[in-house]
């Protein structure tokens, strides 16, 4: 029955390519048109936040934590609202996750100050005891990279008019993200940003190199961390 | 012409055996160490806190999965493709220069990726997206790995003699055309040096999609790369395998037929159960569900064509440690497609998501499945490669049941695991209160971590002992004059 086609090895490959793409077209395409709609509240990352994002990416926080809260009475307990598919209209990448070793962060700025995650940075265990993550003390060190992440922001604004520079509605009046005129300006505004974080820190070498305009790593993930609500 | 046999050329397939069993290693080698850094946290820090960035479990998590993916599995790809091929299509690589040439930058390709995939991922510089972390510039390279693969799939069956293609290379074909199809699509990305007109990191870009949205195309990619990474190129190798190291035709002509296109049209539709309760539309997620559940009988139609081979002469399966690992292979492939479903339905993934239970799923695929039937490729094709007899049947025997034992440990502590934690998760005291914080939902997890940590190392333990194996094949026995004889698939 089907023997004439296995004589004919570029109609056989066409063959299954149809079959196999079908899905794709059926189940994908359709979610493109409306899902991107951002919900009341939700703005895009300023230039620290961003920066911050990717550190978040370059440690995988993701293998252990997600960022989607499931309809549930226990999970909406434990880390509060829901999630709602407009809430993610500027992750780029979405960071989901696939596995919770350690707990769900879709909203952990409600409930985690600066100062908790410094400590849980530096050693999980002084603020978790028993956990088992591993010390991140290189994020004191390194400089986070905001060159990259203004790179970022020039990039989704020109392709994917992500909404910098303009009002965004939220319920109680709107927030404007500024993004920098250039790089120099990029800088300098993330440096406030990073002030107020390390105003709120401990660690004095931290403090040390905010003063002297340098961000470390640690003070963007928190500020991306503290942006997550 | 004279008339005598094809001397098929193994040259390339030779080099890919050799990734196989070298990248094999390394995944296996950091599971392990992965496993027993979750089990017991300083193991992270163990070289010190100035190399902690680079052995923590953040940097070797995903290089775990790609060495798997990547290295060991898609190496037994394309060393099992430069051996089947010529075997079933008859003829041999040595007969053209240009796909000699292909086949050779094929390889020389790929490991120059692997290099660049590995010091990127220890660098932290990642897209995030499981199974495809790589940023632009690697992407490319992988395109064009896989056009060269591409290339030697299709430039071989277009100077082949057997007009028929066998059904191995019904799954090779379509190996090549859903990788490609998933990659390209879910690698979207656009680079920001550029748009930015050259500010920050050169190799950094942004996916094409937002939130839910990638999620989708992700999961479409993540699901359906374990289908034509995991599934489709492995039952390529057992419908090759498996008849011709057992001397026994294919059960059923027809149930292969069906399993085949049945798997390539339902295959796909089931990425959707990753996203369940997710933001995806209830519709999809509906979906996702219902296909995986149908994605049994595929499934399951190819693994029991490949036991009923085996009807009639099961004393093989007792006589002869490779039968037993091809056999092993294809009920754990059973196992698996049973499990799968089982956590796709709406109910039970509420609690098995985001838990244990997910990870040991992968694993008793990967490393019953997947990793068993490589092995036993290989096994089956050294002698026949290097023109010498295996080295020790009863190292492999051991191998068999050392492994064997390392991957039961594992599926069971990681059951166990998954759903103890997803339980405690959901569980509320009396008054409608949380009864467990978070940490108390992961210290209850350490013995079953440290159990599986255990079952890896057995079944690393197991793979030395394979590769020690191959190892002394290759340099230790004398050379055989005349090649293996089995009755086989499509005659010779």
């Amino acid at each position: 029955m089907f023997h004439w086609l296995e004589k004919h090895p570029f109609l056989f490959a066409v063959g299954v390519f149809v079959v196999i793409a079908f899905a794709g077209l059926i189940e994908i395409v359709p979610n493109f048109a409306q899902a991107s709609r951002p919900v009341v509240g939700t703005a895009p990352y300023s230039t620290l936040e961003l920066a911050g994002r990717h550190v978040y990416i370059k440690n995988s926080c993701n293998a252990c934590h997600s960022q989607l809260i499931r309809p549930f009475k226990a999970e909406t307990d434990r880390y509060g609202h829901y999630s709602l598919s407009g809430e993610y209209a500027y992750d780029r990448p979405f960071l989901w996750g696939s596995k919770r070793t350690g707990p769900d962060l879709m909203r952990v700025g409600n409930y985690r100050t600066t100062d908790w995650h410094e400590h849980h940075m530096k050693n999980p265990e002084e603020v978790v005891p028993k956990s088992i993550m591993p010390a991140y003390p290189w994020m004191f060190e390194n400089k986070a990279d905001i060159d990259t992440a203004y790179a970022e922001q020039l990039t989704v604004s020109k392709v994917f008019s992500v909404p910098y520079n303009k009002a965004v509605p939220t319920k109680d009046g709107s927030v404007t993200v500024k993004m920098g005129k250039d790089l120099a300006d990029a800088k300098a505004m993330a440096l406030e940003e990073a002030k107020v974080i390390a105003a709120d820190m401990k660690d004095p070498k931290v403090k040390a190199a905010v003063a002297a305009g340098e961000i470390p790593e640690i003070v963007a993930l928190i500020a991306y961390l503290n942006s997550l609500k | 012409m004279e008339n005598r046999p094809l001397e098929y050329d193994y040259t390339v397939a030779k080099m890919f055996m050799l990734t196989t069993v070298l990248l094999g290693f390394v995944g296996m080698l950091i599971g392990v160490i992965l496993a027993f850094e979750l089990a017991f946290p300083s193991i992270n820090t163990i070289l010190g806190s100035g190399l902690a960035e680079y052995t923590n479990f953040s940097r070797l998590r995903p290089l775990h999965t790609d060495a798997v993916i990547f290295g060991f599995t898609l190496s037994g790809i394309f060393a099992t493709w430069y051996y089947v091929g010529q075997r079933v299509l008859k003829v041999s690589m040595g007969e053209s220069k240009f796909l000699m040439a292909i086949g050779k930058l094929h390889f020389v390709l790929y490991l120059l990726v692997v290099v660049a995939v590995v010091v990127s991922l220890f660098a932290g510089v990642t897209t995030s997206k499981e199974y495809a972390e790589f940023e632009w510039p690697i992407d490319i390279a992988v395109v064009v790995v896989w056009v060269l693969f591409g290339m030697s799939i299709f430039g071989l069956i277009g100077i082949r003699r057997e007009k028929s293609l066998y059904i191995s290379i019904w799954y090779y074909i379509a190996t090549f055309l859903g990788i490609a199809m998933l990659y390209l699509f879910n690698n979207m990305e656009v680079p920001t040096y550029f748009v930015s007109n050259g500010i920050g990191a050169w190799y950094h870009s942004v996916s094409m999609y937002a939130g839910t949205n990638d999620a989708l195309v992700q999961w479409w990619y993540g699901h359906n790369a374990v289908a034509f990474g995991f599934t489709v190129p492995i039952v390529a190798m057992i419908y090759y395998f498996l008849p011709k190291e057992s001397g026994q035709a294919v059960y059923s002509y027809k149930l292969s037929l069906l399993s085949f296109w049945g798997l390539m049209f339902v295959y796909l539709w089931a990425g959707g159960h990753h996203l369940l309760y997710s933001t995806v539309p209830d519709w999809m997620q509906t979906m996702g569900s219902i296909f995986s559940v149908i994605l049994i009988l595929p499934s399951w139609g190819s693994a029991i064509n490949m036991l009923l081979t085996m009807k009639g002469e099961w004393q093989q399966v007792a006589a002869s440690p490779l039968i037993k690992f091809m056999v092993l292979g294809s009920t754990f492939y059973m196992f698996s497609t049973l499990e799968g479903p089982i956590q796709a339905i709406k109910s039970v993934n509420a609690i098995a998501h985001f838990t244990d239970w997910i990870v040991g799923h992968v694993h008793d695929g990967v490393l019953g499945w997947v990793g068993f039937m490589i092995m036993a490729a290989l096994y089956h094709m050294a002698p026949r490669v290097f023109k010498r007899e295996i080295y020790s049947k009863k190292l492999m025997a051991a191998q068999f049941w050392i492994q064997t034992l390392g991957v039961v440990l594992y599926f069971t502590s990681m059951w166990i695991a998954g759903i103890t934690q997803g339980m405690m998760w959901r569980a509320h005291d009396q008054f409608g209160n949380l009864a467990y914080s978070f940490i108390d939902t992961v210290t209850v997890l350490h013995p079953y971590y440290t159990i599986r940590g255990v079952g890896g190392l057995l079944y690393l333990v197991g793979f030395v002992m394979f590769a020690y194996n191959i190892y002394k094949t290759m340099s230790a026995r004398p050379v055989e004059e005349t090649e293996l004889k089995n009755a086989s698939p499509m005659g010779a």
